[in-house]
């Protein structure tokens, strides 16, 4: 089977675009990708396309109708929060499986504002605010206060969550905040779940992010290696079964069966991992994610926050483009915008929020319910 | 809190949730479901253990109605109509299961609320109604007297 590498990627700055269509924001990102690797709509394969929002509307199609109707197949993929990272993990099996050896990957989401998560009843009365929360805020609120019970992290420590990533993301033009949050601010802010206040909700904001990959044969004969980021591991698990699934969605276990794949996979452990971008949905689960990804012990997480060692120049910086807190969470988008970013510093064009010397990358998110995929990345040799 | 609030009259009532038994007669409860092959509680009925995939090995159980808290979050901002703030806490039950509901009869402060402390079960009229009118039978959690 062949290697598979990104050889295009790209996406637009994420913010609030009312006005602009759904199938318009993945056009503009998927011609950026093309662009970016030096290619047009003719020479791609097949087009698999994420978005959650409109699900059943036949996206990836439509976005083919703005730049180009090939008559290539197009896959629609829809997984939660995971949706992006689904369309590219099915363009790299097609490319693994030698089905197609150059294939264009969009994921794109129009969000609206607003909570996400608990919503009305199907029958008889609402229960939110009956039976506890539904909402996304207060499920990784309890997500976060499992952490706190075993191993005794605070508040505090899951806010300066929230003031790393907004400082990232000041050095990110593509992302949606370029604010500094400091401590007291994020801890200041209104509290929409304890111990998440609204500075450590991720931002609903809309947004895509394309890539175009294929295999190293096609990557050869294009002359593109040296740009181009090899795909070492994509993984996908869902939820293996754990007593209190019914009422405490779990996004830890998921998250560490994944893990264990992807370094097999990649043959490389986490001690050799540059950078991350994780699933920073809500500050408390960046806490969850190091010991889950096995960046640190999962007591320690608390520590690594305190001493900045998940900060850009720490020991293993995550979330340096400002993560979903800050520089935004559109679902469908964000699974190929966080390979933007990794693939990105691996080219070393990261700019300001470059991470020196990066030779590998993971991205990990989770669509609850749950879906979780990582990929991890390594510079073309 | 006294008897009579934790045993309300429930002829009228409907269950919030189908996991909610109303008995003719008797004290309203959760049931479960456990696996006799691998020993998974659930809640509610169901036909097949989503832990070792048995098949019809699930036999109806009457949960608990006492139980500790595992962990909670306090809701400040939520759907609009619905009252804030509450507390949304996660909570083991005796025996097995586990359960979501609100903590009720305690202060919604972090101070206050201690994971791991007893709770146990109340069952009272909702204060909603659906659309057509009916009133609803729904379960709290409340600190352990």
């Amino acid at each position: 089977m062949s290697d598979v590498y990104v050889i295009g990627i790209d996406m637009i700055k994420f913010g609030r675009f009312p006005d602009i269509t759904v199938p318009k924001l993945g056009a503009t990102a998927a011609n950026m990708a093309l662009d970016d690797a030096g290619l047009t709509i003719q020479d791609m394969q097949a087009l698999y396309s994420g978005n959650l929002g409109q699900a059943a509307a036949m996206v990836g199609q439509r976005i083919l109708a703005e730049i180009g109707q090939t008559g290539v197949p197009v896959v629609n993929c829809a997984n939660a929060c995971a949706t992006g990272a689904t369309a590219f993990r099915e363009g790299w099996m097609a490319i693994k499986a030698g089905v197609y050896d150059m294939v264009l990957c969009v994921g794109t989401e129009q969000m609206g504002k607003g909570l996400l998560g608990g919503g009305g009843a199907s029958k008889g009365i609402p229960t939110e605010g009956l039976l506890g929360s539904g909402t996304m805020p207060a499920v990784f609120a309890e997500a976060g206060m499992e952490h706190a019970r075993n191993y005794g992290t605070s508040f505090e420590q899951f806010a300066k969550v929230s003031v790393k990533n907004h400082h990232h993301s000041t050095l990110n033009p593509k992302a949606m905040y370029q604010i500094e949050t400091p401590l007291e601010t994020v801890m200041g802010a209104e509290m929409i779940a304890y111990p998440n206040t609204k500075l450590m909700c991720s931002v609903n904001v809309d947004g895509a992010a394309a890539a175009v990959i294929c295999s190293e044969e096609k990557a050869r004969e294009l002359g593109k290696m040296d740009r181009a980021v090899k795909v070492r591991a994509s993984v996908m698990t869902s939820d293996p079964f754990q007593a209190r699934n019914m009422s405490m969605p779990d996004v830890n276990t998921c998250t560490q069966l994944a893990a264990k794949q992807a370094y097999e996979m990649a043959g490389v452990g986490p001690e050799e991992i540059d950078l991350v971008e994780l699933h920073d949905c809500f500050a408390t689960a960046e806490i969850l994610h190091y010991g889950n990804l096995g960046l640190g012990k999962p007591e320690e997480a608390g520590r690594m926050i305190d001493e900045g060692e998940t900060a850009l120049g720490g020991r293993v910086p995550v979330n340096v483009s400002g993560g979903l807190l800050s520089k935004g969470h559109p679902l469908g988008a964000t699974g190929i915008a966080n390979i933007y970013e990794v693939s990105t510093h691996l080219r070393g064009e990261a700019g300001q929020r470059q991470v020196e010397g990066a030779r590998l990358g993971l991205t990990h998110v989770i669509g609850l319910g749950s879906a979780c995929a990582i990929h991890i990345l390594e510079k073309a040799q | 809190m006294p008897p009579s609030d934790k045993n309300p009259s429930t002829s009228a009532l409907l269950p919030v949730v189908d996991f909610l038994k109303i008995p003719e007669g008797g004290d309203p409860y959760l049931e479960g479901s456990r696996c006799s092959q691998c020993g998974a509680t659930f809640l509610g009925e169901r036909s097949a253990c989503s832990s070792c995939g048995a098949r019809e090995q699930l036999e109806s159980i009457r949960l608990a109605d006492q139980g500790e808290l595992y962990v909670y979050s306090i809701v400040h901002r939520s759907f609009p109509g619905i009252e804030v703030p509450y507390v949304s806490a996660i909570v083991d039950l005796e025996g097995g299961g586990t359960v979501k509901g609100n903590l009720i009869n305690i202060d919604p402060e972090p101070e206050q609320i201690k994971m791991g402390m007893p709770v146990e079960l109340v069952f009272q009229k909702a204060p909603r109604k659906d659309a057509e009118g009916n009133e609803y039978l729904t379960y709290y959690f409340q600190p352990k007297s």
